[in-house]
């Protein structure tokens, strides 16, 4: 009877989810584009700009609670293939400016032209066209997530020691990115973007169809991992989480599921940050530091690892308070908050908001129909109408 | 009483005597060279220079050094020269009398950049035979550097005199240096003088021979021969300063990471906050300094002594405590626990920027720890030797500690079988917070060494966990001696990777090989046997 209530519930918390997010999606940007400007219901371009990337934080953590929650791959290292996909898009953004740099070179971005380079580096090569760098938005964390992947998992690194080999990833591309000769624009990043497909990426309508844009690849992400989760693949994945040596030895290759579903998860992330950099107009090596990815990693665990539900939700949560508290005057306490956070989630709250409300709904719900069905046997089974269902 | 009084009398009239004696109305040739430093000529001011030096008279050295802190001041009517000392008092330049004034018509006797090498060397000369033998040895060092031909009389003067065997060697390399470069020296003293450098064998030796500009054949030929032996035993020589470098950051390494590879391997937790563990010790070494600055000044050198148990009791405690609110409930689940430590690291960084600022603390190093000393070719630190050598006291205590107590063993135990242990009548629990108290202890004293080393700043752990973990994984879990070699092995390729690579690039190389490496041994170079399938 449980699990058949479990996916019930899930059916409904994710059918809640979508209608919210489309609903966001539509009438946010409508709200924005249609309404007066300072009219109550309208929704300011700089409030669309900080919900979308709220979004993007959505997909991304969607993707962490895609592994973490479902296959126990805990990776400290996400924040790599968010910030992967951002450089994708940021390199094509810095190749639509064209003439309108600084130094007005049609083909070399400003800061290869203040380093003294003389034609653009090979893997620049392409991204003036929008399908190639789409393309790289997912084939780059991709391959990385393949190649790490196919070596960590086949080499049977697990737990800690695959936490702590992602971070050292990350940390090591942070490190690589800094470098002004790698060709990524160094310190400063990419930024000072100007149009994408011919829209003027500061133009509210711009804004807007991002917006709308990235709850669309949310939506679809959603679904993609409901689709993994639910398929027999996913029973497998769960298997993997809980017991990996008996699901080996039960025959299943583990290795080749967690590739699968660690490269997909990648594949999401860097989606998720290559919308996040045109509406926030900047990628730099800091989206590879370490910290970020561990905190998308807890946005998963105030939401609730799992759920897929939770995730996204922990991701606004969490998001929304730090915006809220680091703008005020409590903003020297949010670190302290952030890190408390971090403790009592783990703590307390074990399976977050999403878990934790799912397990107290299924519970009241069984005893319920628990006393229904007591009820019912002892009135012999006369006019009293069932409680649920 | 009438005896000593005679003899004072007898003094007093000596001295008179003298004074009259060197106050003569005809002048000699150290008197005109005097003279001529007032022609206010840079030729005239050469041959003065020379004069002097050479001359042996007591004043020479007064008055060169005068001339170099253009403390000399030449009257050009009179044609009468002063010493201005540094107190206000001056005296006569050719005669040594104390004079009430300078007349205001006197200016400073200038110099060129010529004659500041003529004067600089003048002095070398001067000092060359100074009672004390560092002055000596400095003498002769910048006599080698400058290799002044006016130099040589002085060097061979000293040379004969000379007892101090490391002077006697500066002495020599400096004549060879003079010799190499003067004109007409003879093949043989030159080739001598390529023998002496290429004994020498260091940067300042290849410099000279490099740019001895035109000479004989054989010179030119032995040269060669001495480049390209200095230039081989310069890379040797190199190698090694790379090696203790890479000693020396791997002393860090261990020092940050041990403690870590305690818990994590009795516990199996990753402590994310191990970090500011180490931060917290730091800390304690800045307030144990603040306190002996303001009150107990005298105690600074024993600063650090006062701070090492300090560090590990403060660090400690809070590592205990940290065990029995947080930790113990997340057993059994390494994950959580990562994300709960990383909180609490959080919590602390802040706490202690919240408490003591953002930006970096002073602290400083007692006298025993600053400073450095040669050996061969390379420079040592001192306070980069003391921390290998505590580094290394700390690792065999705690190995001691691991073999002999019964906490040892019974944490050994543990590490080994927890499940097992516990049935053995080991309190685990107990076990677990003084593992946990211990390693967090130990990277306060960390902390004690490291703000040595580095800035004392809130972020000073963040620096260093991820490197301390590479080194857990790398060296492997539940043996000290894998953290050891761990240790050693990434500061040693380090150092050696930055010099081919550069810093960063060398730092990525490292960390792509350890996950390189991870794929050929999961759980590290040493790690423990068991036959659990999923450890």
């Amino acid at each position: 009877m449980t699990p058949h209530m479990l996916t019930r519930s899930l059916d409904r918390s994710a059918t809640i989810f979508l209608a919210v997010v489309a609903a966001c999606g539509i009438l946010i940007p409508l709200s924005n584009l249609l309404l007066p400007a300072g009219s109550f219901l309208q929704v300011p371009t700089y409030l669309v700009a900080l919900w979308g990337k709220y979004v993007c934080y959505a997909i991304l953590a969607l993707s962490i609670d895609l592994i973490w929650g479902y296959c126990g791959i805990l990776s400290l290292g996400h924040g790599a293939f968010f910030a992967l996909g951002g450089y994708a898009m940021g390199m094509y953004l810095m190749r639509q400016i064209g003439t309108r740099g600084v130094y007005g070179n049609p083909v070399l971005p400003d800061f290869m032209v203040f380093l003294n380079w003389e034609k653009l580096p090979w893997y620049w090569y392409g991204f003036d066209m929008f399908w190639f760098a789409a393309l790289m938005v997912l084939v780059v964390p991709g391959l990385l997530a393949f190649c790490f992947g196919w070596l960590a998992f086949r080499s049977r690194v697990t737990g800690v020691y695959l936490s702590i080999i992602t971070q050292a990833m990350t940390y090591a591309l942070l490190l690589a990115f800094f470098r002004n000769d790698f060709g990524f624009g160094g310190n400063n990043g990419l930024t000072d973007f100007k149009d994408i497909l011919g829209f003027n990426v500061q133009a509210e309508g711009t804004r807007a169809a991002l917006f709308a844009l990235s709850c669309l690849a949310l939506i679809v992400g959603f679904l993609i991992c409901r689709a993994i989760v639910s398929s027999k693949l996913g029973k497998v994945l769960i298997a993997v989480r809980d017991a990996e040596s008996r699901t080996r030895f039960l025959g299943y290759r583990v290795e080749s599921y967690k590739l699968f579903v660690f490269t997909v998860s990648a594949c999401m992330a860097g989606v998720a940050g290559a919308l996040y950099v045109p509406q926030v107009g900047i990628i730099n090596p800091s989206e590879f530091a370490p910290g970020n990815s561990i905190e998308a990693v807890i946005w998963v665990a105030v939401g609730g690892r799992g759920t897929l539900v939770g995730a996204a939700l922990g991701a606004v949560v969490v998001n929304y308070a730090k915006t809220f508290f680091t703008s005020g005057m409590l903003a020297p306490y949010w670190l302290f908050m952030l890190g408390a956070l971090f403790i009592l989630v783990t703590l307390l709250l074990p399976k977050g908001i999403v878990g934790t409300f799912n397990a107290w709904w299924d519970s009241s719900k069984e005893k319920r129909t628990a006393a229904a069905s007591v009820s019912a046997a002892a009135e012999d089974g006369v006019t009293e109408p069932k409680m649920a269902e | 009483m009438p005896a000593h009084l005679s003899a004072r009398l007898c003094s007093l009239a000596l001295s008179l005597f003298l004074i009259a004696f060197a106050l003569p109305a005809f002048a000699g040739p150290f008197e005109d060279a005097v003279a001529k430093f007032a022609n206010d000529d840079f030729s005239d001011t050469e041959e003065a220079i020379g004069v002097v030096a050479g001359s042996g008279n007591p004043l020479a050295f007064p008055i060169i050094s005068a001339l170099q802190d253009g403390r000399l001041m030449a009257d050009p009517d009179s044609k009468k020269v002063y010493v201005t000392g540094a107190d206000g008092k001056s005296i006569d330049a050719a005669t040594g009398a104390a004079v009430a004034s300078v007349p205001d018509s006197a200016s400073a006797v200038r110099l060129n950049n010529r004659l500041r090498r003529s004067v600089d060397a003048a002095l070398g000369g001067l000092t060359l035979q100074s009672p004390d033998v560092g002055t000596r040895l400095q003498a002769a060092q910048s006599v080698f550097k400058s290799h002044e031909e006016t130099a040589l009389e002085a060097v061979d003067a000293a040379l004969a005199k000379e007892t101090s065997r490391s002077v006697k060697t500066a002495l020599g390399e400096a004549r060879a240096a003079i010799l190499l470069f003067k004109s007409d020296a003879t093949e043989v003293e030159k080739l001598e003088a390529v023998a002496t450098l290429k004994a020498r064998g260091d940067q300042d030796a290849l410099a000279l021979l490099t740019g001895m500009g035109d000479q004989p054949a054989s010179v030119t030929k032995a040269a060669a021969s001495a480049i390209g032996s200095i230039q081989s035993s310069l890379a040797v020589w190199s190698m090694v300063q790379n090696a203790w470098y890479g000693l020396s950051l791997g002393s860090v390494l261990l020092l940050a990471a041990i403690g870590l590879a305690i818990t994590f391997g009795v516990m199996g937790v990753i402590n994310m906050a191990h970090g500011e563990m180490v931060m917290i010790g730091a800390y304690t070494t800045f307030v144990v300094q603040e306190v002996i600055r303001t009150r107990y000044p005298g105690l600074f050198d024993y600063s650090l002594l006062i701070a090492v148990p300090l560090a590990f009791l403060v660090a400690g405690a809070i590592g205990v405590l940290i065990e029995r609110s947080i930790i113990r409930f997340l057993y059994g689940r390494p994950l959580e626990t990562l994300l709960a430590t990383w909180g609490l690291s959080l919590v602390l960084q802040q706490a202690v920027r919240t408490m003591f600022g953002p930006t970096n603390r002073e602290v400083g190093n007692p006298s025993w720890m600053s400073g450095a000393f040669e050996l061969g070719q390379i420079t040592i630190t001192y306070n980069r030797l003391w921390i290998l050598v505590f580094t290394l006291a700390v690792f065999m205590i705690l190995l001691a500690m691991l073999r002999y107590t019964a906490l040892g063993l019974e944490m050994r135990a543990v590490t080994q079988n927890r499940r097992m242990a516990a049935s053995m009548g080991i309190a685990t629990s107990r076990v677990d917070a003084l593992t946990f108290g211990l390693g967090s202890g130990i990277a306060g004293i960390a902390g004690v060494a490291l703000s040595q080393i580095d800035n004392v700043s809130p972020n000073l752990g963040q620096s260093y966990i991820i490197d301390s973990f590479m080194v857990v994984v790398f060296g492997g879990v539940g043996n000290l001696w894998g953290t050891l070699v761990g240790a050693f092995t990434l500061g040693i390729a380090n150092k050696f990777l930055e010099p081919v690579a550069g810093a960063v690039l060398g730092k990525i190389a490292i960390l792509v090989l350890i996950i390189l490496f991870i794929q050929k041994r999961p759980r590290g170079l040493f790690a423990l046997k068991g036959r659990a399938v999923e450890a």
